[in-house]
């Protein structure tokens, strides 16, 4: 048997599905090129896909066809040489569509394997982020800003290519920088590009993580049932009606907080988060309202508090809210639990006060949105200059 | 009752109709107290909406009676009113049926025990109305319990029956009634109506225990169901319909026990194979023709016998495999067809043959295509096909499938 090669690339679904699918398919034609065959492919379960919702495309690659059958018999691979991230906020893990709790980012990397995030964070940020894992494996950092755009539209801010430069550096038995480049500048691509490719590789940044780092946390696990456990008729009991809520001060309970999934929480289908400015909310209720996804709880005195075990960052709430910058969306990098922001604020309003302000200051860049035409071509020499200045 | 209803009964006891097979479901169904019925038009199954409506507006029925806007929409309501506690009816005939077909599909993993009536049909090349089963015949891998009947008074007593097996807590799966269009949906027979108080002592109240949708029992039903549950679902449809042939049997027993009136084998009957040396199998309203060929047949010598299976879904195949080894050759006659299947049989010869594989002694089995679309089946086409079968029988070699009556 020859060598197989597995390489999959998580990102956020509709934003990133033609950046993920460039990635993919560059991998196998340029393995190609040193003869090697190969597939690649979108996981099934994933489509069609919901704005942001973690996804995966998977390239396989083999020294020779028998191999890549053996590669090929499971559909999607237990295990892989290497992982791309292009989002770095999935760090926390990813909770595909239909799925079942939290799988950790790097679960399918191999002993010795390599995580390639596309971030501007360093790499103890992103490490303490990820779920620890049994046994080592390297992180590579491309520097950038993620890239995001929307279904029909491409930000050609050259993720693709420096991805692609990053694995021939991590992994040149599946396709050298050479193979790479000439592969780009035969498809008659922007020469810039290849360069691009080039610059990834020489700078790539690369730490081994051991098995005693990143979040210790167990992610959410269970069994499934069998067909004599379950339920029949295609019936789950109902999630209870929920409760009242307790104010951390004073004790005083009123409101309404609804009971929600116990299983499926949404910690990483949002690639933003809204951040509420409590002393400026005029109660419209506008928000509660017009939330898709029922995150808003409602406090003893009449406040909306998004919780976050439901939000999925679509950004609403902030787009209804009549009050100017009572709502904000902020980069999920900015914050590392899911606690309650009410709760934050009824403790201590000026620290809230101060929290709020370094949250919207500090992490500006909105992940998702096209919002007008000629937008990405504005963004993409910001996104090379940022790229460029690591 | 109709006007026509003669023989006036004392009341609590059993009264007899002059009524249609359809007619005879739609006594059924104000027997069984249904408490939501859909409707919308196709022939031949309208019959029994017609009917339904004449009782509720002389007001001898009570139920929600819903005309939808189409066969999609029909099946959709009484799918959802079955969920919360309602014992429901329905029914459609051909491409109506086949437009309520992604209804169908889900109805038996929900567990629905929806009770229905199918005037077959054929799929309407242009506006074609004779009977034909492969309307009903579709939804046959699905989960659907399918019956068909010979007499208006089989339609009767067998839609109570379904009642109780369909809504069995051990069943809980739908349950379609067939009856041949014209032959039985429109010819009046003397019927007899069993007495109110007995059927209610043989069907129980419809009682949805654990899956009752109702504030008071809070679940979700139907949640998104991907590749990690798909299977185990698939599993326990088919486990119920494993269950269903021994529930089917406890009900013509105490149907028998209870109403009075027995049917022996649930699964078929045979008639005159005691002493058969080949015999015919058919199902629906071809009996008739078949049991007067086969008296006239008898009386030239020839020892032929019937065997009208009723229950296509469950299939008693090991039952009718043993039964069907005894003789020397088998016909089968198939009121549908399917395009392409092994030796371009019917259906139910498709079904047949694969029931007798297991059996050690095989006797030669040929299939016969006759009566589509309304087309007749007569005596003549019978003792044809009889001769083919002793042909079989004689080990002449020939085709596995005929076509009969077709002009060539
Ligand atoms: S971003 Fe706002 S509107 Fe959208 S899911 Fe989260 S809380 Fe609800
Ligand atoms: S929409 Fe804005 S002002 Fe209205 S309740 Fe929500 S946070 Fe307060």
């Amino acid at each position: 048997m020859g060598r197989l090669f597995a390489v999959e690339i998580v990102y956020r679904g509709i934003f990133q599905k033609t950046l993920a699918k460039h990635i993919s398919r560059a991998i196998v034609l340029a393995a190609h090129r040193e003869g090697k065959p190969g597939i690649s492919f979108g996981r099934y379960g994933d489509s069609p896909e919901r704005n942001g919702i973690p996804a995966k495309a998977f390239a396989i690659v083999a020294t020779d066809d028998i191999t890549l059958e053996e590669g090929m018999a499971k559909y999607e691979p237990k295990e892989v040489d290497v992982s791309i991230n292009l989002d770095d906020t999935m760090c926390k893990g990813v909770e595909s569509w239909a799925w079942y709790g939290l799988q950790p980012i790097n679960k399918l990397v191999k002993p010795n394997g390599t995580l390639i995030v596309t971030s501007r964070e360093e790499p103890e940020k992103l490490i303490d982020m990820c779920h620890r894992k049994e046994t080592p494996y390297k992180l590579a950092i491309v520097k950038g800003i993620p890239s995001f755009s929307g279904l029909w539209v491409f930000k050609d801010d050259h993720t693709d290519v420096r991805v692609l430069g990053a694995i021939a550096r991590v992994l040149p038995e599946l396709f050298s920088i050479e193979s790479l480049k000439q592969m780009i500048l035969d498809d008659g691509e922007n020469p810039l590009k290849a360069t691009s490719a080039q610059r990834s590789y020489d700078r790539l940044q690369t730490v081994t993580v051991k098995p005693n780092q990143g979040n210790p946390e167990k992610p959410y696990e269970f069994e499934l049932l069998k067909w004599t456990e379950m339920r029949d008729g295609i019936s789950i009991p109902s999630i209870a009606q929920g409760h009242t809520m307790t104010d951390p001060v004073t004790g005083k309970t009123g409101g309404f907080q609804p009971e929600r999934n116990a299983t499926f929480k949404k910690f990483s289908t949002r690639t933003m988060r809204p951040v509420v400015n409590f002393d400026t909310c005029i109660k419209c209720t506008l928000c509660w309202l017009q939330c898709p996804d029922s995150c808003f709880d409602v406090t003893p005195e009449g406040l909306y508090d998004a919780n976050m075990a439901s939000c999925c960052g679509c950004g609403v709430c902030e787009a209804v809210c009549p009050v100017p910058n009572c709502v904000t969306m902020v980069n999920e990098i900015g914050f590392s639990d899911n606690d309650s922001q009410w709760e934050m604020w009824r403790k201590d309003k000026e620290g809230y006060g101060t929290w709020l302000k370094d949250k919207i200051e500090s992490h500006p860049v909105r992940s998702h949105g096209f919002r007008y035409r000629g937008q990405y071509e504005e963004q993409v020499p910001e996104a090379l200059a940022a790229a460029e200045g690591d | 009752m109709t006007p026509t209803a003669v023989a006036e009964s004392p009341k609590g006891t059993e009264q007899t109709a002059l009524i249609t097979g359809s007619e005879a479901i739609a006594v059924a169904c104000k027997l069984a107290d249904v408490d939501v019925i859909t409707g919308y038009p196709i022939r031949p199954y309208d019959t029994v909406i017609q009917y339904i409506a004449q009782l509720i507006s002389n007001g001898e029925m009570d139920c929600e009676y819903i005309v939808a806007e189409g066969e999609h929409s029909q099946f959709e309501v009484v799918k959802h009113a079955s969920t919360v506690g309602a014992r429901v009816f329905c029914g459609s005939s051909g491409v109506g049926w086949m437009y309520a077909f992604e209804c169908l599909t889900v109805t038996p993993a929900l567990r629905v025990p929806m009770v229905v009536m199918v005037g077959n049909r054929a799929l309407d090349d242009p506006g074609a109305f004779g009977v034909e089963h492969n309307d009903a015949l579709a939804v046959r891998d699905l989960g659907w319990q399918l019956v068909w009947v010979d007499s208006a008074q089989e339609a009767l007593d067998t839609a109570l029956i379904a009642y109780r097996v369909a809504e069995d807590r051990r069943i809980f799966l739908p349950c379609a009634i067939s009856c041949d269009g014209a032959f039985l949906t429109h010819s009046q027979a003397l019927v007899k109506i069993p007495a109110q108080e007995k059927v209610n002592a043989f069907l129980p109240r419809y009682d949805r225990g654990d899956l009752l949708l109702h504030p008071d029992n809070p679940i979700t039903v139907a949640p998104q169901a991907n590749e990690d549950w798909l299977m185990e679902i698939r599993r326990q449809t088919a486990a119920a319909m494993d269950r269903s042939m021994g529930v089917i049997r406890e009900a013509y027993k105490d149907y028998e026990r209870i109403i009075g009136r027995g049917y022996g084998n649930p699964f078929f009957e045979e008639y005159m194979t005691d002493d058969a040396d080949v015999v015919l199998v058919g199902m629906g309203t071809l009996s008739t023709p078949c049991k007067v060929a086969i008296r006239k047949m008898r009386q030239e010598g020839k020892k032929v016998g019937l065997v009208r299976v009723r229950w296509f879904r469950p299939f008693a195949a090991e039952e009718l495999a043993q039964c069907l080894s005894r003789f020397k050759a088998v016909g089968v006659i198939d009121r549908d067809f399917s395009l392409g299947s092994p030796y371009s049989s019917g259906v139910l010869a498709t079904e047949v043959r694969a029931a007798l594989y297991a059996s050690a002694k095989r006797p030669p089995l040929v299939g016969f295509i006759c009566g589509l679309g309304g087309r007749e089946v007569l005596v003549p086409d019978v003792e044809k096909i009889t001769g083919i079968v002793y042909d079989a029988a004689a080990g002449k070699p020939q085709p596995l499938t005929h076509w009969i009556g077709v002009r060539e």
